[in-house]
């Protein structure tokens, strides 16, 4: 076991543990927000920067700070290390720096966007974001490219998280995407513009943290704040069937996995619970899922964090 | 202060093919590296000369060396990076052309000293024709019995391949190379670990310029504490520089390291002094991503010393008023350049070769490309300029690989040094628009 102290808060973990991890072994504010790490897929992190955290003091044995902010999220802890998140200015700084990095591409078409609810880019940029923009340029935009019936890919909104592209390549034996051309050009293809189809495709809806990748079926049928998500599950011969289904009324809209607080699936889930069973009665219901106080689908959070000063500083602009 | 080790008779007809190169001394420190030394004492030999890395950080080599994973079982390699993609660096370019062998037979001491059983160099998708003339040189070696299995009868066994990349500056960071030498898309890793522990195909590697491991034959033969004496303080040895820009004589020179600047700027053996008589403007000491100094910080540092071509000489004053040796691309502005031309031509270059991994390289990059783009175009405002220095401190530290720094350098260090030719962009749109490319008079009669 190794200890590591994250703004102020000493825990004990095992040896191999990040500081995302340890992080959220302590929970609460410090935790740092993740856009491209998730638990279950391996190589996954260290590219989006919004979990870079700064180490000012290395480990017991050598004190000495880590000059640059790391990636909390592929970072090991060691014994005696000391982090720092929300109590460093820099990280703070650098965090609503990432955010805007990440938005000024960004289409803001959150009210046509079925993500909006449960969006980790709309969160992160409401606790880290700014109101106004410095980008004055033209965003980037792409032709949208048809992957199947299932499906619905927006490049326009994808952050290049590569979440995607490791679900694909490690739930699925055949590579079926991946990412085309370098930079700022680089965007998320398949592979010469073929459908993805296989039994385990719809977890890169699942995974994707943003609005890029979502279920063509449920495609602006609904918001997902009026809908009531259940956990529910079923006897599966693919994967384990435990899923969340997400209800109004008695009508099911849609089948998802089930999500944890950091926005990761528990179990990634199969195609046919998820886009054949639209039954309640497919379903052994278990009982509601709890949200999240912080989850853009508990609207009352949104009630209490207004700022009317918004309102102001637009005013201000436009005389 | 001549001093040759890399270049030294590379003014002699056919010194390219192994006959001549041999005939002048090549390939001695293979034979007594392999005959009588262990591995151990090569590096130690390497550790005592105080070489660094040729490639652009600096790093030492025999440090770098000791660090291969010893426990693992796994095989080592020794990878030449041979990328040379930075702009304003073309060394290893004519060190390849001129003396292939040169490097060859630093990497079979240096493969040796490692217990590498196997090497490649990783060419440049540009440097095309140079691959074939590596191959020629490596198939003179198999056919003399200097590499292949039992090299000169010492039972060392080498095989050295060479690899063409596809034209990627990002190709050139270490991790990205491994990447695109076992066939995949060149995105650089998350470090740690280290290529020393997990390289290439999850193996103990190292990664070495060209002109680094060009020079371990040298110490090989005349020894590390030799070696140590040329140069200055930590800065041993030679370094090729290569020289371009408005200097009457462009050209690769190798030069000991501690001669300088000004000399090297205006010597008739080296730059030959500024093109058409003007007056020296700037430079660019080592290669586009490092900071620009302009004429008074170039030739002299702050607290008045002349500036040296040396590692530390150069970095004196830190980014404040210095800058780095970096790969030693030595680029001469003279007076009528337009720095901001030359920064959004920059910017333009990393936006373009950044793999885009990270969020603040990937976007950050392509903005300040834009940015500039309208400033160098007439249409930029005051605002932006102090955006772009904050846009550069935002992409600065804060990346997977040190592109992202690359590309902030430029910018940041152009508009500390030269905002006032910013400005003059932004007031005088109109001179801007209609000027010649690249050439403002307007900065010579101000
Ligand atoms: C974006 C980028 C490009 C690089 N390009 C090169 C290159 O073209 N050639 C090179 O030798 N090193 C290059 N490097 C440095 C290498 O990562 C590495 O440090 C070097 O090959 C180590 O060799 P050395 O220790 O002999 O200098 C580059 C680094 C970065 C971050
Ligand atoms: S489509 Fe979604 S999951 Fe895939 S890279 Fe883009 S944002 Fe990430
Ligand atoms: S800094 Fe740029 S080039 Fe380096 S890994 Fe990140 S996106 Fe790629
Ligand atoms: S979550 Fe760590 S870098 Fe993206």
């Amino acid at each position: 076991m190794v200890k590591v102290t994250i703004d102020n808060h000493t825990i004990e973990v095992e040896e191999g543990t990040t500081i995302l991890q340890a992080a959220r072994l302590i929970g609460g504010d410090i935790v740092p927000p993740a856009m491209c790490y998730h638990s279950k897929l391996k190589n996954s992190g260290g590219k989006c920067r919004t979990c870079m955290v700064k180490v000012s003091q290395g480990s017991a044995k050598d004190p000495r700070p880590i000059p640059k902010l790391v990636a909390s999220c592929r970072t090991e802890v060691m014994d005696g290390m000391v982090v720092q998140n929300i109590t460093s200015p820099e990280v703070v700084e650098a965090r609503k720096a990432v955010v805007e990095f990440l938005l000024i591409n960004h289409p803001l078409d959150c009210p046509v966007c079925d993500q909006a609810g449960e969006c980790d880019l709309q969160n992160l940029s409401y606790e880290h974001g700014s109101n106004t923009s410095r980008f004055e340029e033209e965003k980037r935009t792409y032709e949208t490219i048809n992957i199947g019936n299932l499906i619905q890919f927006h490049p326009n909104r994808c952050i290049l998280c590569y979440r995607c592209v490791y679900a694909a390549e490690q739930l699925t034996d055949k590579r079926v995407h991946g990412v085309l051309y370098r930079g700022e050009k680089s965007e998320i293809s398949t592979f010469i513009q073929q459908a993805i189809e296989n039994d385990f495709s719809g977890n890169m809806i699942d995974v994707c943290p943003v609005g890029a990748l979502t279920d063509k079926p449920f495609r602006f049928k609904n918001r997902v704040w009026f809908l009531k998500p259940m956990e529910a599950h079923r006897t599966c011969s693919k994967c384990s069937g435990k899923v969340t289904i997400w209800l109004r009324g008695q009508e099911v809209y849609r089948v998802t996995g089930r999500k944890n607080k950091y926005g990761e699936v528990e179990d990634f889930i199969c195609n046919e619970c998820r886009f054949e069973k639209m039954n309640s009665t497919d379903w052994i219901i278990e009982g509601p899922r709890t949200i999240e106080t912080s989850s853009v689908i508990n609207q009352n959070y949104y009630a209490k964090k207004i700022n009317p000063h918004v309102i102001n500083s637009l005013k201000e602009k436009m005389e | 202060m001549e001093r040759k080790i890399i270049l030294e008779n590379n003014d002699i007809e056919g010194i390219r093919f192994l006959d001549v190169y041999r005939q002048n001394g090549g390939y001695q420190s293979v034979e007594k590296a392999l005959k009588t030394m262990t591995p151990d004492e090569v590096v130690s030999e390497v550790k005592t000369s105080g070489l660094r890395g040729r490639g652009g950080a600096g790093f030492p080599t025999g440090l770098k060396w000791s660090f291969i994973d010893k426990k693992s079982n796994n095989p080592r390699y020794l990878v030449c990076n041979a990328d040379e993609s930075e702009p304003g660096t073309f060394k290893d370019r004519y060190l390849m052309e001129r003396i292939p062998h040169r490097l060859l037979e630093g990497m079979i001491c240096s493969s040796y000293a490692l217990g590498a059983n196997t090497a490649y160099i990783y060419v440049r998708g540009e440097y095309k024709y140079i691959v074939g003339i590596l191959n020629e040189a490596i198939k003179e070696c198999y056919k003399n019995g200097l590499l292949g299995k039992n090299i000169l009868g010492s039972h060392y066994d080498l095989d050295i391949y060479v690899h063409c990349g596809a034209g990627a500056y990002i190709c050139g960071e270490e991790t990205a190379l491994l990447e695109s030498l076992e066939g995949k898309r060149g995105n650089p890793r998350l470090k740690p670990p280290f290529p020393a522990v997990k390289g290439l195909y999850d193996c103990p590697t190292v990664v070495n310029n060209v002109e680094t491991l060009a020079n371990i034959g040298w110490i090989v033969n005349h020894g590390g504490e030799s070696f140590a004496s040329i140069g200055i303080g930590k800065s041993t040895g030679t370094k090729l520089i290569s020289a371009c820009g408005h200097i009457n004589k462009p050209g690769v020179y190798e030069i000991e390291l501690g001669f300088p600047v000004e000399e090297f700027i205006y010597s008739e053996a080296y730059c030959g002094g500024i093109k058409n008589g003007k007056e020296l403007k700037a430079v660019i000491p080592g290669g586009s991503s490092v900071p620009i100094l302009p004429k008074e910080l170039i030739l002299n540092t702050l607290k008045g010393e002349k500036r040296l071509l040396s590692y530390e000489s150069l970095a004196d004053g830190g980014f404040e008023s210095g800058s780095m040796l970096g790969s030693g691309g030595f680029i001469v502005y003279d007076e009528d350049d337009c720095i901001v031309r030359n920064t959004y031509n920059f910017s333009r270059f990393y936006h373009h070769e950044s793999c885009g991994q990270c969020s603040p390289c990937r976007e950050g990059t392509s903005w300040m490309d834009s940015v500039l783009y309208r400033i160098e175009n007439g249409n930029g405002r005051m605002k932006d300029i102090d955006l772009l220095v904050n846009i550069a401190s935002h992409i600065e530290g804060n990346t997977i690989c040190p592109l992202g720094d690359a590309s902030a350098w430029p910018v940041a260090a152009a508009i500390r040094h030269f905002r006032n030719e910013f400005e003059f962009h932004v007031e005088h749109p109109d001179i801007v628009r209609n000027s010649k490319h690249g050439s403002i008079l307007q900065y010579t009669n101000k």
